[in-house]
């Protein structure tokens, strides 16, 4: 059997192109990974040590045209069986255009390997449910959930063959990009601390920074909090914001509405701060404290401090 | 200027998620539909806002069968122009995609916009589909969206950031939360769309590329374990040695 990856890789490799290389290898059969972007080739050589075969990576493709780079890789996988991409910003552009290409099955947001009858789980109503979908093409694109599969080490460093083909220009112009210095973005982060309306005020969250930099977790809030603008937007999870699926999950003063949880239900421990004792929250959480959180949290900032200190 | 909104039916998000006994199909005993939130809020109320703002023609289009026309009718009474549904169940976000496109193709859109994804099946599949299937520049997850003359200048979702772009029309857009703000439909709005044309197509094709087999619900969490305010020190070390994740 015959993979392809598809990563982008500029500045240093994010963890979702490990964890995509892990999951085709585990696939069974060859793993090729197809890049593109200006990383160079000793640290794509990485990725035979998570399962690939070789790499090729195309140096004349650097930006995030979907249509360019769907091209570039539609010359390149004939006879390859399963297509690999991150459920991120790129696989979600360029995997549904080359479904159409190919006319290949598209089973997007996988979060498990292939079951015993061929069909892949993936999150379907926002979390609260899973579904079990079928390519009807033998060929078939799948893009795996972040945070879904652990990335394990199986093998060496492999060989990689940097290529330059043009695929035209981008009809899209790039004209600036902004990015926050120093984040880590919430799809991609393991450890979350959260904070709702239980904080009443936008000055009362240097506490959650607080824990969130002695953890060194990404922030998060609920919809209220984004909505009245105490918080920007990218950081509301939720239903109609972010789904997030990180290891750790820890929530204050957030109540727990249903919209709410549909975004962090797949969190591997939730931990709920809430001086609310039948907050909803708490029915789905693993660890729960009931208290202040202008008490509890600088104690537990206390407390984690002291534990990465000891560790 | 004409812009084609795609839209979807989905379940109120205070919905309780339950599927029949056998697990293949979702149950849709008392539910309550609504417009897919990221179709409604930032797609078709961004469209009207350009609309007003500089003159557009607002048709929605969705994939679906006669239930869904009480949706339609909602997404009329906020201001679209006129509706076009494809007779249909829409099963596979391909199928839909083509049935969409093959619509488009030749009315001259300028713009055509969908949500980011739908709250149902989380897909984020239908924009760029439509966009390969009409040969056009796609720009996925944006957040902002102007028009000025033939250009349109956006921003959007990157790895940890935003990226501001210029396209020219016609384009496909996947719209998501800052675009702009729910609408509440008003008596007028509510009246007019009574009477506003509703288009029903049957699709030109039926292929599909994938199916569901399954359905499940995640298995409930076994209890919360709780911890003393005073003690944090037994959360961190709990966190540590038995959850394993710090």
């Amino acid at each position: 059997m015959k993979n392809i990856v598809y990563i982008q890789a500029n500045g240093t490799l994010p963890k979702a192109a490990f964890e995509v290389v892990s999951y085709a290898h585990q696939l069974g059969g060859t793993v090729t990974v197809l890049a593109t972007g200006s990383l160079n080739s000793d640290a794509l050589s990485v990725l035979g040590s998570y399962g690939a075969n070789e790499v090729i990576v195309n140096r004349a493709i650097t930006g995030n045209d979907d249509q360019t780079i769907a091209a570039w890789l539609a010359q390149h996988i004939a006879g390859a069986h399963n297509l690999v991409f991150s459920h991120d910003f790129n696989g979600k552009a360029i995997a549904p255009r080359l479904s159409v290409k190919l006319k290949a099955g598209f089973i997007s947001g996988a979060v498990a390997l292939p079951e015993a009858d061929g069909s892949i789980k993936v999150n379907v109503f926002s979390g609260k449910a899973f579904g079990y979908v079928k390519s009807n093409t033998a060929q078939r694109i799948i893009s795996l959930l972040p945070n879904s599969v652990a990335p394990s080490m199986t093998g060496n460093a492999c060989t990689v063959q940097e290529v330059n083909e043009s695929m035209g220009d981008s009809r899209i112009k790039v004209l600036s990009v902004k990015k926050p210095e120093g984040t880590i973005p919430l799809p991609e982060a393991e450890l979350v601390v959260s904070a709702g309306r239980g904080l009443k005020g936008p000055e009362n969250w240097g506490m959650i920074e607080d824990l969130a930099n002695a953890l060194g977790a990404a922030t998060a809030c609920s919809r209220p909090v984004a909505d009245i603008g105490w918080r920007p937007h990218h950081e509301h999870v939720g239903q109609t914001g972010v789904a997030i699926r990180p290891n750790l999950y820890i929530a204050v003063g957030i109540s727990g509405a249903i919209q709410h949880l549909a975004g962090v239900n797949g969190s591997k421990v939730i931990v709920v701060i809430n001086p609310d004792s039948e907050a909803p929250f708490f029915k789905a959480a693993d660890y729960g404290v009931v208290g202040d959180a202008f008490e509890v949290v600088p104690k537990l900032v206390e407390a984690v401090k002291k534990f990465r200190a000891n560790s | 200027m004409k812009i084609l909104v795609c839209i979807s039916k989905a379940p109120d998000t205070t919905s309780k998620i339950a599927f029949t006994q056998d697990n293949s199909r979702f149950d849709e005993n008392g539910v309550q539909y609504i417009v897919n939130p990221y179709d409604e809020w930032y797609a078709l109320v961004r469209a009207l806002e350009i609309k007003e703002s500089s003159g557009a023609e607002v048709t929605i289009i969705t994939v679906g069968t006669t239930s869904d026309e009480a949706i339609m009718r909602k997404a009329l009474a906020i201001g679209a122009d006129e509706a076009v549904r494809i007779d249909s169940e829409p099963n596979d976000a391909y199928f839909v995609a083509t049935a969409i496109a093959d619509y488009a193709k030749d009315k001259s859109f300028d713009l055509v916009l969908t949500g980011k994804e739908t709250i149902n099946f989380n897909g984020s599949q239908l924009g760029g589909m439509i966009a390969e299937a009409l040969n056009a520049p796609y720009i996925s997850i944006a957040s902002k969206l102007d028009v000025s003359g033939n250009t349109l200048t956006l921003e959007r979702e990157i790895a940890g950031g935003v990226e501001v772009v210029e396209v020219s029309l016609p384009s496909v857009v996947s719209c998501a939360k800052g675009m702009a703000e729910q609408r509440i439909p008003n008596m007028r709005g509510i009246m007019a769309a009574r009477t506003k044309p509703l288009q029903v197509l049957a699709p030109n094709k039926t292929d599909q590329l994938t199916h569901y087999v399954a359905f499940a619900s995640p298995s409930a969490k076994s209890g919360v374990k709780l911890i003393d305010p005073n003690n944090m020190d037994e959360l961190v070390s709990l966190l540590h040695n038995e959850a394993k994740v710090i």
